[in-house]
Protein backbone atom coordinates (compact mmCIF):
# COMPACT_ATOMS: atom_id res chain seq x y z
CA UNK A 1 0.00 0.00 0.00
CA UNK A 2 1.20 3.23 -1.00
CA UNK A 3 0.90 6.60 1.61
CA UNK A 4 1.67 9.85 0.62
CA UNK A 5 2.87 12.22 3.29
CA UNK A 6 2.75 15.98 2.61
CA UNK A 7 4.57 18.19 4.40
CA UNK A 8 4.75 22.26 4.92
CA UNK A 9 5.77 24.99 6.77
CA UNK A 10 3.49 26.17 9.16
CA UNK A 11 1.87 29.10 7.96
CA UNK A 12 3.66 32.18 10.37
CA UNK A 13 6.69 30.28 9.96
CA UNK A 14 9.01 32.15 7.51
CA UNK A 15 9.49 30.68 3.75
CA UNK A 16 12.65 32.36 2.38
CA UNK A 17 12.53 29.72 -0.64
CA UNK A 18 8.74 30.44 -1.11
CA UNK A 19 9.23 33.61 -1.00
CA UNK A 20 12.36 33.77 -3.65
CA UNK A 21 9.97 31.38 -6.15
CA UNK A 22 7.13 33.72 -5.58
CA UNK A 23 9.40 37.01 -6.45
CA UNK A 24 10.35 35.14 -9.52
CA UNK A 25 7.02 33.86 -10.55
CA UNK A 26 6.39 37.86 -10.32
CA UNK A 27 9.05 38.57 -12.82
CA UNK A 28 7.33 36.32 -15.41
CA UNK A 29 4.27 37.98 -15.06
CA UNK A 30 2.10 35.60 -13.38
CA UNK A 31 -0.85 37.41 -10.50
CA UNK A 32 1.33 35.59 -7.47
CA UNK A 33 0.17 36.08 -4.22
CA UNK A 34 2.22 33.67 -2.16
CA UNK A 35 3.92 30.50 -2.62
CA UNK A 36 4.77 27.71 -0.14
CA UNK A 37 7.20 25.24 -0.64
CA UNK A 38 6.83 21.69 1.03
CA UNK A 39 7.58 18.05 0.20
CA UNK A 40 5.80 14.91 -0.79
CA UNK A 41 6.73 12.10 0.24
CA UNK A 42 5.35 8.78 -1.08
CA UNK A 43 6.06 5.37 1.20
CA UNK A 44 5.27 1.57 0.30
CA UNK A 45 4.35 0.12 3.64
CA UNK A 46 3.07 -3.13 4.71
CA UNK A 47 -0.12 -2.16 6.23
CA UNK A 48 -3.93 -4.78 6.80
CA UNK A 49 -5.79 -1.44 6.49
CA UNK A 50 -5.76 2.01 4.67
CA UNK A 51 -6.49 3.30 9.01
CA UNK A 52 -3.24 1.26 9.64
CA UNK A 53 -0.79 2.59 7.30
CA UNK A 54 -2.49 6.39 7.72
CA UNK A 55 -1.56 5.72 11.32
CA UNK A 56 1.88 4.52 10.28
CA UNK A 57 2.44 7.73 8.16
CA UNK A 58 1.49 9.88 11.14
CA UNK A 59 3.89 8.21 12.79
CA UNK A 60 6.27 8.54 10.88
CA UNK A 61 5.48 12.07 10.05
CA UNK A 62 5.86 12.93 13.90
CA UNK A 63 9.24 10.90 14.58
CA UNK A 64 11.32 11.78 11.42
CA UNK A 65 9.65 13.35 8.41
CA UNK A 66 8.39 16.21 9.54
CA UNK A 67 9.96 18.98 12.35
CA UNK A 68 6.46 19.29 14.80
CA UNK A 69 7.68 22.57 15.76
CA UNK A 70 7.49 24.14 12.07
CA UNK A 71 6.14 22.19 10.27
CA UNK A 72 3.01 20.33 9.49
CA UNK A 73 1.55 17.26 7.72
CA UNK A 74 -0.90 15.60 5.92
CA UNK A 75 -1.20 11.69 5.19
CA UNK A 76 -3.10 9.52 2.76
CA UNK A 77 -3.36 6.99 0.94
CA UNK A 78 -2.47 7.25 -2.80
CA UNK A 79 -2.44 3.49 -3.77
CA UNK A 80 -4.47 0.64 -2.19
CA UNK B 1 36.23 42.01 -26.48
CA UNK B 2 34.83 42.90 -23.09
CA UNK B 3 33.84 39.63 -21.13
CA UNK B 4 30.00 40.00 -18.69
CA UNK B 5 30.66 38.38 -15.82
CA UNK B 6 26.75 37.90 -14.15
CA UNK B 7 26.28 38.23 -10.39
CA UNK B 8 23.23 36.39 -9.14
CA UNK B 9 21.93 37.31 -5.83
CA UNK B 10 24.25 33.70 -3.66
CA UNK B 11 27.11 33.93 -6.40
CA UNK B 12 30.38 33.79 -5.25
CA UNK B 13 32.57 32.96 -7.75
CA UNK B 14 32.26 36.17 -9.86
CA UNK B 15 34.86 38.00 -8.72
CA UNK B 16 37.14 34.99 -8.94
CA UNK B 17 35.96 34.83 -12.51
CA UNK B 18 36.91 38.69 -13.02
CA UNK B 19 40.18 38.83 -11.17
CA UNK B 20 41.39 35.19 -13.52
CA UNK B 21 40.17 37.42 -16.81
CA UNK B 22 42.01 40.04 -15.58
CA UNK B 23 45.11 38.05 -15.24
CA UNK B 24 44.59 37.16 -18.70
CA UNK B 25 44.60 40.61 -19.58
CA UNK B 26 40.89 39.98 -20.82
CA UNK B 27 38.46 43.10 -20.51
CA UNK B 28 35.53 42.67 -18.05
CA UNK B 29 32.94 43.85 -15.91
CA UNK B 30 30.38 42.58 -13.60
CA UNK B 31 26.57 42.47 -15.05
CA UNK B 32 23.69 42.48 -12.40
CA UNK B 33 21.18 39.78 -12.53
CA UNK B 34 18.08 42.79 -12.96
CA UNK B 35 20.19 44.64 -15.80
CA UNK B 36 18.96 43.76 -19.12
CA UNK B 37 21.19 45.80 -21.06
CA UNK B 38 24.24 43.85 -22.79
CA UNK B 39 24.91 46.04 -25.62
CA UNK B 40 29.05 45.88 -26.14
CA UNK B 41 29.30 42.73 -24.30
CA UNK B 42 31.36 40.56 -26.30
CA UNK B 43 31.40 36.80 -24.12
CA UNK B 44 28.89 35.88 -21.07
CA UNK B 45 30.53 33.87 -17.83
CA UNK B 46 27.27 32.85 -15.42
CA UNK B 47 29.67 32.38 -12.42
CA UNK B 48 30.00 29.45 -9.59
CA UNK B 49 27.95 29.97 -6.16
CA UNK B 50 24.31 29.28 -4.60
CA UNK B 51 22.40 31.59 -6.85
CA UNK B 52 18.82 31.98 -4.93
CA UNK B 53 20.37 29.99 -1.96
CA UNK B 54 19.50 27.07 -4.30
CA UNK B 55 16.12 27.01 -3.27
CA UNK B 56 13.37 25.29 -5.63
CA UNK B 57 16.31 23.52 -7.64
CA UNK B 58 20.13 24.51 -7.60
CA UNK B 59 19.64 27.38 -10.88
CA UNK B 60 15.82 27.02 -11.05
CA UNK B 61 15.07 30.50 -9.92
CA UNK B 62 18.21 32.19 -11.88
CA UNK B 63 17.33 31.22 -14.96
CA UNK B 64 14.70 33.25 -14.79
CA UNK B 65 16.60 36.45 -13.66
CA UNK B 66 15.74 39.32 -15.79
CA UNK B 67 19.54 39.10 -17.64
CA UNK B 68 18.70 36.02 -18.84
CA UNK B 69 15.76 36.84 -21.06
CA UNK B 70 18.37 39.23 -22.84
CA UNK B 71 20.81 37.04 -22.84
CA UNK B 72 19.00 33.93 -24.77
CA UNK B 73 18.01 36.70 -27.27
CA UNK B 74 21.37 37.39 -27.87
CA UNK B 75 22.21 33.53 -28.09
CA UNK B 76 19.62 33.24 -30.43
CA UNK B 77 19.91 36.12 -32.79
CA UNK B 78 23.57 36.89 -32.77
CA UNK B 79 25.42 33.35 -31.14
CA UNK B 80 26.94 34.95 -28.04
CA UNK B 81 29.58 32.92 -26.52
CA UNK B 82 27.93 32.35 -22.63
CA UNK B 83 30.14 29.84 -20.47
CA UNK B 84 28.77 28.19 -17.64
CA UNK B 85 30.70 27.53 -14.25
CA UNK B 86 29.02 25.10 -11.58
CA UNK B 87 25.95 26.91 -10.43
CA UNK B 88 26.21 28.65 -13.84
CA UNK B 89 25.89 25.32 -15.82
CA UNK B 90 22.96 24.58 -13.52
CA UNK B 91 21.03 27.87 -14.43
CA UNK B 92 21.95 27.03 -18.55
CA UNK B 93 20.10 23.59 -17.94
CA UNK B 94 17.43 25.40 -16.22
CA UNK B 95 16.98 27.43 -18.58
CA UNK B 96 16.91 25.17 -21.23
CA UNK B 97 20.14 26.89 -23.14
CA UNK B 98 21.57 23.31 -22.37
CA UNK B 99 20.42 19.32 -22.44
CA UNK B 100 20.31 17.25 -19.48
CA UNK B 101 20.11 18.87 -15.37
CA UNK B 102 22.13 18.29 -12.45
CA UNK B 103 21.17 16.28 -9.63
CA UNK B 104 22.51 15.64 -6.42
CA UNK B 105 25.53 13.48 -6.34
CA UNK B 106 23.95 9.93 -5.27
CA UNK B 107 26.94 9.38 -2.70
CA UNK B 108 25.26 12.33 -0.85
CA UNK B 109 28.46 13.79 -0.87
CA UNK B 110 29.73 17.55 -1.12
CA UNK B 111 32.83 16.86 -3.65
CA UNK B 112 35.47 19.23 -3.17
CA UNK B 113 38.84 18.10 -4.89
CA UNK B 114 41.05 18.51 -7.84
CA UNK B 115 39.87 16.54 -10.88
CA UNK B 116 41.47 15.87 -14.26
CA UNK B 117 38.75 16.73 -17.57
CA UNK B 118 39.43 15.77 -20.70
CA UNK B 119 37.98 17.35 -24.07
CA UNK B 120 35.54 15.29 -25.92
CA UNK B 121 34.39 17.46 -28.71
CA UNK B 122 35.53 20.87 -28.76
CA UNK B 123 32.48 23.42 -28.76
CA UNK B 124 32.60 25.93 -31.91
CA UNK B 125 33.72 28.82 -28.88
CA UNK B 126 36.26 26.74 -27.95
CA UNK B 127 38.24 27.12 -31.17
CA UNK B 128 41.68 26.61 -29.48
CA UNK B 129 41.38 23.28 -27.72
CA UNK B 130 41.23 19.37 -29.30
CA UNK B 131 39.94 16.53 -28.26
CA UNK B 132 42.00 14.53 -25.82
CA UNK B 133 43.27 17.01 -24.52
CA UNK B 134 43.11 17.15 -20.75
CA UNK B 135 43.10 19.40 -17.90
CA UNK B 136 43.38 19.60 -14.08
CA UNK B 137 40.25 21.53 -12.37
CA UNK B 138 39.23 22.06 -8.98
CA UNK B 139 35.50 20.81 -8.36
CA UNK B 140 33.07 21.95 -5.32
CA UNK B 141 29.78 20.72 -5.50
CA UNK B 142 26.67 18.86 -4.27
CA UNK B 143 24.88 18.67 -7.43
CA UNK B 144 26.76 17.84 -9.84
CA UNK B 145 25.46 14.70 -11.48
CA UNK B 146 25.22 15.25 -14.61
CA UNK B 147 21.78 13.33 -15.58
CA UNK B 148 19.43 12.69 -19.42
CA UNK B 149 16.39 11.10 -19.88
CA UNK B 150 16.97 7.60 -20.94
CA UNK B 151 17.56 7.34 -24.52
CA UNK B 152 19.01 11.12 -24.78
CA UNK B 153 22.91 9.97 -23.91
CA UNK B 154 23.68 8.92 -27.74
CA UNK B 155 22.02 11.81 -29.21
CA UNK B 156 24.02 13.63 -27.02
CA UNK B 157 27.46 12.48 -28.93
CA UNK B 158 26.12 12.18 -31.72
CA UNK B 159 25.79 15.60 -31.94
CA UNK B 160 29.30 16.97 -30.50
CA UNK B 161 27.51 18.17 -27.87
CA UNK B 162 29.33 16.12 -24.71
CA UNK B 163 32.17 19.05 -24.43
CA UNK B 164 34.35 17.65 -21.20
CA UNK B 165 34.62 14.15 -19.68
CA UNK B 166 35.71 13.37 -16.47
CA UNK B 167 39.08 11.32 -16.28
CA UNK B 168 42.21 10.32 -14.53
CA UNK B 169 45.48 11.85 -14.81
CA UNK B 170 46.14 10.03 -17.56
CA UNK B 171 42.90 10.94 -19.54
CA UNK B 172 41.55 7.35 -19.32
CA UNK B 173 37.46 7.57 -18.77
CA UNK B 174 36.61 4.50 -16.18
CA UNK B 175 34.28 4.86 -13.25
CA UNK B 176 36.93 5.66 -10.63
CA UNK B 177 37.37 8.60 -12.16
CA UNK B 178 33.97 9.70 -12.21
CA UNK B 179 33.57 12.07 -8.52
CA UNK B 180 29.64 12.83 -8.77
CA UNK B 181 27.98 9.48 -10.76
CA UNK B 182 27.62 11.80 -14.17
CA UNK B 183 26.31 9.84 -16.61
CA UNK B 184 29.35 8.55 -19.17
CA UNK B 185 31.46 10.81 -16.71
CA UNK B 186 29.98 14.16 -18.67
CA UNK B 187 31.09 17.08 -17.04
CA UNK B 188 30.40 19.47 -19.66
CA UNK B 189 28.16 19.94 -22.53
CA UNK B 190 27.39 22.25 -24.97
CA UNK B 191 24.84 23.66 -27.36
CA UNK B 192 25.32 25.81 -30.09
CA UNK B 193 27.80 29.00 -28.42
CA UNK B 194 26.36 27.90 -25.29
CA UNK B 195 28.65 25.92 -22.64
CA UNK B 196 28.73 24.31 -19.34
CA UNK B 197 30.60 22.79 -17.21
CA UNK B 198 31.17 21.88 -13.26
CA UNK B 199 34.73 22.12 -12.47
CA UNK B 200 36.14 25.72 -11.90
CA UNK B 201 38.80 27.03 -14.49
CA UNK B 202 38.69 30.62 -12.64
CA UNK B 203 40.37 28.90 -9.84
CA UNK B 204 43.45 27.26 -11.86
CA UNK B 205 44.93 29.93 -12.48
CA UNK B 206 48.13 29.81 -10.82
CA UNK B 207 50.76 27.35 -10.08
CA UNK B 208 50.56 27.36 -6.15
CA UNK B 209 46.61 27.02 -6.20
CA UNK B 210 47.69 23.47 -7.69
CA UNK B 211 47.17 24.04 -11.28
CA UNK B 212 47.33 26.72 -13.93
CA UNK B 213 45.18 25.25 -16.67
CA UNK B 214 42.72 27.71 -16.24
CA UNK B 215 44.58 29.76 -18.17
CA UNK B 216 44.71 27.88 -21.42
CA UNK B 217 41.59 26.60 -21.32
CA UNK B 218 39.79 30.08 -20.46
CA UNK B 219 41.61 31.96 -23.32
CA UNK B 220 40.32 29.23 -25.50
CA UNK B 221 36.92 30.31 -25.08
CA UNK B 222 37.99 34.14 -25.69
CA UNK B 223 39.97 32.93 -28.20
CA UNK B 224 43.35 34.35 -27.04
CA UNK B 225 45.26 30.95 -27.50
CA UNK B 226 48.70 32.06 -27.71
CA UNK B 227 48.54 34.23 -24.59
CA UNK B 228 47.36 31.14 -22.60
CA UNK B 229 51.04 30.91 -21.06
CA UNK B 230 51.58 34.32 -20.04
CA UNK B 231 52.01 34.42 -16.77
Amino acid sequence: MKIAVEILLKTEVLDPAGQAAAHVLSQMNFPVESVRIGKHIVIDVNAESEAEAIKMGEEMAQRLLANPVMETFFVAVVES
Amino acid sequence: MTVGVVTFPGSNCDLDTISALTDLGVESRLLWYRDTDIRGISHIILPGGFSYGDYLRSGALAAHAPIMDSIVEKVSQHDLPVLGICNGFQILCERGMLPGVLRANPHGEFRSSMQAVRVVDPSPVFPGLSPGQTFRFPIAHHEGSYSVMPGELQKLFENHQVFLQYSDEDGNIHAMANPNGSVANIAGVSQGSVVGLMPHPERAMHAYLGSEDGRAFLAAFLGKEGESNAS
